[in-house]
């Protein structure tokens, strides 16, 4: 299983999924009404790294972080 | 890197970065100081913070200020900070000039961009995401199958 946590201004508590790639949980944010408005403008970090490649393999354990967009200062 | 809760003590934490800077061999020492302004009825601002990437964010600027002999500081809010309080501190510390002034421009425009920070107005203490302020990070689409950095 793979945790999937959603930050910052993203009011959805983390969840769990069996997924294999990032193609896959795009799939699985299209399907929530409060999920599909973050998929086009959040960026994403695999155990904490930035990923910039949509089929970046997933695997069992990994904790994937959504980061929607930022306004520091 | 500081993390606080609430606004910043300017004054404690720029006379301690002077400190620090003054007994090595620095020529210049440029301060930017941001401060929550009274506009749009808010009562102010709050701030999340995801640390553990704020932090890999910082150190790799700080990689790059090192090998221009320079070093960079900074210090942050998190959660609320009220209409004319400071809620972000950064500073550059160089041997001459140029390598500050430039650094500074740079490094607070990739902090605006970059920085896992999400901002908020508060009015009638709830609080509302800036949104139309805030800005998608680099690699933001890759959920649409865009690859991109």
């Amino acid at each position: 299983m793979v945790k999937i946590e959603f930050l910052g201004p993203i009011e959805i508590d983390d969840i769990e999924l069996d997924i294999d790639n990032l193609k896959d949980l795009s799939i699985y944010m299209k399907q929530d009404e409060n999920l599909k408005e973050w998929i086009d403008i959040s960026a994403v970090a695999v155990n904490d790294k930035i990923i910039t490649t949509p089929d970046y393999k997933l695997n069992s354990g990994d904790r994937v972080s959504i980061l929607p967009p930022v306004c520091g200062g | 890197m500081e993390l606080y809760r609430g606004g910043l003590r300017v004054n404690d934490i720029t006379n301690r970065w002077y400190q620090d800077i003054s007994k090595s061999n620095y020529g210049a020492f440029i301060t930017f100081i941001g401060t929550i302004r009274d506009e749009d009825n808010i009562d102010a601002l709050s701030f999340d913070i995801y640390e553990p990437i704020l932090k890999s964010w910082f150190e790799s600027w700080q990689i790059i200020a090192n090998q221009k002999g320079a070093k960079i500081f900074m210090a942050h809010s998190i959660g609320d900070v009220k209409v004319g309080e400071s809620s972000y501190i950064s500073a550059v510390a160089s041997p001459k000039r140029r390598v500050a002034l430039e650094l500074i421009d740079e490094f607070v425009e990739d902090f605006k961009a970059n920085a896992p920070i999400w901002k908020y107005d508060v009015i009638a203490s709830k609080r509302v995401y800036a949104k139309d302020r805030s800005t998608p990070m680099n690699g933001a689409g890759v959920l649409s199958g865009e690859e991109n950095d």
